[in-house]
């Protein structure tokens, strides 16, 4: 009974098949150049690395963990860095290039002409940033294993961790480019992605922080992800990150539902 | 020259209508550097940096990443848009204005917006109070200096390149780099050889040491004059190079 | 009951704007089909949701027998859409415009691109099938998106102004590409507000007018039914005309104005000009033609622009 109602009521028949159709067409446009451009999202946070983490830490020296614990400026900095950069892969993914497709090249009017639906869309551009994600984050995560930074074993377990934190930032990046109006907001987002980017734990400790600003840091997706990932790197794990998980997750699937909800309203108007 | 104002003009009259959507980022960017790496980071650099706290340190080196942040903006997207999407230079070119003029009008815009960017940054250092020689507003002048010296050679990439891509990867591969390992953040003399030599080619750090000499209101001396010669160097060369370029997509 | 469109009392409302106001349309198997009317009519209005992409506010649509809001997917799986607006994907080239997107049909590889092939055939765009789409020609890129619009072997396809903004030849093509796919059997819906692309390829069509349909039937029943057999088109010395045209009153059903001549709406042709050269009239030209749907169009819509 229940195989027979439930499939004509929510109707999943056909839709990872649709999805993936999605994502088979961004690998088509793979050209020399997009290529490069590719390759050189994981450059980004290696240079911070190296500069921050190395350079400036080379003026700091270590640095006194929570429970006492010194360990050197870049390997505390070195997690914050692989979690930042799944938040910036699957943000210009899902926010700058989404927002052109949908508003700009107008694609998805063409896709939603074939059995394609909105929320299969969302699904099949979000697992392209995520296939995007997976190959800066392994490729991040052998460099720290390269220099030193975490043991083999850390860093295997830090890849699925980055992995549940691009999709997460994923789907908050479409939520994000449904509710924009034009270029010019796309400003806004670089600015809160920038303050994200410098105030959630991944250069100092929030503790260094005034009181106020620590609350408002902790409630914030990267703090949560750079949380889990330091945790993962440098120990010890504990319910924390057990929380750190759960936010994810349900980050993740809110923003889903809202921007599969929201481009149907847009685009099926 | 007079015509080239008219280029400015046209260029101004468009930056009022958009001001208000890049003031927040011209402001909040210095902001949340300034508190991010200045007061976040620099709080554990505990014996500051050639004498001085990290904070005060790092100010110039910001002041003249910002000028180079800034004239990147503004010689790239827009300058391919003029180009591909929007053809403002083929309208231009329609009338009595030469290359020269068209050219020259855009940077003297872009001048303006890097002056800007720098004169944000550097009121929010005064507001944090780490700016504390007279000679500070010198900072401006190498800001314009620094800022044209990136703007010129970028403006003709720009004018080339087929596609947008090449944007991107202009920006992770050149400015990016240089914007971290050019001693804003940390001293180039901790540079591995290579890297370190690297740094001396490319504009930003010498415009960072002017920068810094003016802020602290050290003596730059006869290396100061070095640094100044360089970037007027890559002012000059990307300035023809730019014109070149235009001359061949604007006649043709 | 092999009506491919069914629809009774549709309506489309944007906030506090009709944009289709209650029309009733069946479309069967086999016929082309045209929506005539002047821009903001709603003609858009009513592909979109007869493509399954726009839900109705109200009254009742059934297409290919199923329900839109409930069997989308389902009911866009045997439709190919021309839209309006060519939204060809310009990162990829003019075959793999093709190949992807008969993939988000579910089509196999292998027979996606043996079916690009023949269709760039047939639109004859083979020799450009490895170019982006970028530099095609206006008259190119509408082939390839009507091309992509059949890469499901569609039972109907809807295309939305196929051949606005193309130039002569491009437009003749385009319509003997389309004669064709009729001839095969495929059923054409399309909105057009050329005359002469009614006339030529639409079976059966109505005119819409602020959102309601005021005018129905085969182009030949049309022009009957609104329009006389004939139109006499006079022109005199610039300024005369309203003199002249009082002395032309009574001649012919009906009689219009314009700024460069005066139309007369006529059974016979030949016996009104003779009877003008009666009334020693002398006009400076005459022109006997038979009576189109443009005729029929502008006394329906009225000749005021509206946009």
């Amino acid at each position: 009974m229940v195989t027979l109602v439930l499939p004509r009521l929510i109707s999943f028949e056909g839709t990872g098949r649709r999805a993936a159709s999605v994502t088979e067409r961004n690998i088509a446009c793979l050209r020399s150049t997009y290529w490069i451009v590719l390759l050189s999202g994981f450059l980004e946070p290696v240079l911070y690395l190296f500069s921050i983490g190395v350079g400036v830490g080379g003026l700091i020296g270590d640095l006194a963990l929570g429970d006492g614990r010194l360990v050197g400026y870049a390997e505390f900095v070195a997690p914050a860095m692989l979690a930042a950069s799944a938040m910036t892969g699957a943000l210009s993914e899902t926010t700058f290039n989404f927002f052109g497709k949908m508003k700009f090249m107008r694609l998805y009017e063409g896709i939603l002409a074939t059995p394609v639906r909105p929320i299969e869309i969302a699904l099949g551009e979000l697992a392209w940033a995520m296939a995007r994600g997976v190959l800066y984050s392994a490729a991040f995560l052998a460099i720290m294993v390269a220099m030193d930074l975490t043991s083999p074993a850390r860093a295997l377990a830090m890849l699925p961790a980055a992995i549940l934190i691009g999709f997460a930032f994923g789907a908050l990046g479409m939520t994000i480019s449904t509710l924009i109006r034009s270029w010019q907001e796309f400003d806004l987002i670089a600015n809160g992605q920038f303050a994200l980017f410098l105030f959630s734990g991944t250069f100092a400790p929030a503790t260094a922080y005034p009181q106020w600003l620590r609350w408002v840091v902790e409630v914030t997706p990267l703090y949560r992800s750079v949380d889990l990932t330091r945790a993962l790197s440098l120990g010890p794990v504990g319910w924390v990150q057990a929380l750190d998980v759960l936010y994810l997750v349900v980050l993740f699937a809110v923003g889903l539902s809202i921007a599969g909800r929201r481009m149907t309203g847009m685009l099926c108007k | 020259m007079v015509a080239a104002s008219y280029v400015l003009e046209y260029h101004l009259v468009n930056y009022r209508r958009t001001w208000r959507s890049s003031a927040l980022s011209t402001l909040a960017g210095p902001l949340l550097t300034l508190l991010g790496f200045g007061v976040g980071v620099g709080a554990f650099v505990s014996g500051g940096v050639d004498g001085v706290p990290y904070l005060d340190w790092i100010v110039p080196g910001l002041v003249a990443s910002a000028a180079t942040q800034a004239a990147f903006g503004e010689a790239t997207w827009p300058v391919m848009s003029y180009f591909e999407w929007m053809k403002v230079y083929f309208a231009q070119a329609a009338a009595p204005l030469r290359v020269a003029d068209i050219l020259g009008g855009h940077l003297a815009f872009m001048l303006f917006r890097i002056l800007v960017s720098a004169a944000a940054f550097l009121a929010v250092a005064v507001a944090f109070g780490v700016v504390h020689s007279w000679w500070a507003p010198l900072t401006l002048v190498v800001a314009l200096i620094v800022g044209l010296a990136v703007a010129a050679p970028t403006v003709a990439y720009s004018a080339v390149i087929p596609s947008e891509s090449y944007l991107a990867i202009l920006m992770r591969f050149a400015l990016l780099p240089m914007s971290l390992f050019s001693g804003v953040f940390f001293p180039v003399e901790s540079l591995p050889v290579v890297l370190r030599w690297a740094a001396y080619a490319l504009p930003l750090w010498h415009g960072v040491e002017l920068s810094r000499d003016a802020m602290l209101g050290r003596a730059p001396g006869w290396l100061g004059l070095v640094h100044l010669g360089y970037l007027l160097v890559w002012c000059a060369g990307g300035c023809v190079l730019a014109h070149r370029l235009f001359r061949r997509r604007l006649v043709f | 009951m092999d009506a491919l469109i069914h629809a009774r009392g549709l309506v489309k409302r944007f906030d506090d704007f009709t944009a289709v106001d209650g029309i009733d349309i069946d479309v069967r198997r086999g016929e082309a089909f045209g929506f005539l009317g002047p821009n903001g009519a709603g003609k858009s209005s009513t592909m979109r949701m007869i493509g399954c992409v726009s839900p109705p506010t109200g009254g009742v649509l059934r297409i290919l027998g199923l329900d839109p809001r409930r069997d989308g997917p389902a009911i866009r799986a045997k439709l190919g859409v021309c839209p309006q607006l060519d939204n060809l994907d310009i990162e990829l080239t003019v075959r793999e415009n093709l190949t992807t997107y008969a993939r988000f049909f579910g089509i196999a590889r292998r027979v996606a691109r043996q079916r690009a092939a023949e269709l760039l055939e047939f639109v004859q765009l083979t020799e450009r099938a490895d170019s982006k789409v970028e530099p095609l020609s206006g008259g190119m890129k509408r082939r390839l998106t009507i091309a992509r619009a059949l890469v499901n072997e569609p039972e109907m396809v809807l295309l939305d102004e196929p051949t606005t903004g193309l130039d002569p030849q491009a437009r003749h093509l385009v319509w003997e590409r389309l004669f064709r796919l009729k001839q095969q059997g495929v059923t054409l819906v399309l909105t057009t507000h050329y005359m002469d692309e009614a006339e030529q390829l639409c079976d059966r069509l109505v005119v819409m007018d602020g959102g309601k349909i005021v005018a129905a039937g085969s182009p030949r029943a049309l022009i009957e039914r609104y329009s006389t057999r004939e139109v006499v088109e006079l022109r005199f010395a610039t300024g005369s005309q309203q003199a002249y045209a009082e002395k032309l009153a009574g001649l012919g059903e009906r009689l219009e104005v314009l700024p460069d001549r005066i139309l007369l709406y006529v059974a016979d042709g030949d016996e009104a000009v003779a009877e003008v050269q009666r009334r020693s009239l002398d006009p400076a030209g005459v022109l006997v033609r038979r009576s189109s749907l443009e005729d029929v169009f502008l006394h329906l819509t009225g000749r005021t622009l509206v946009d």
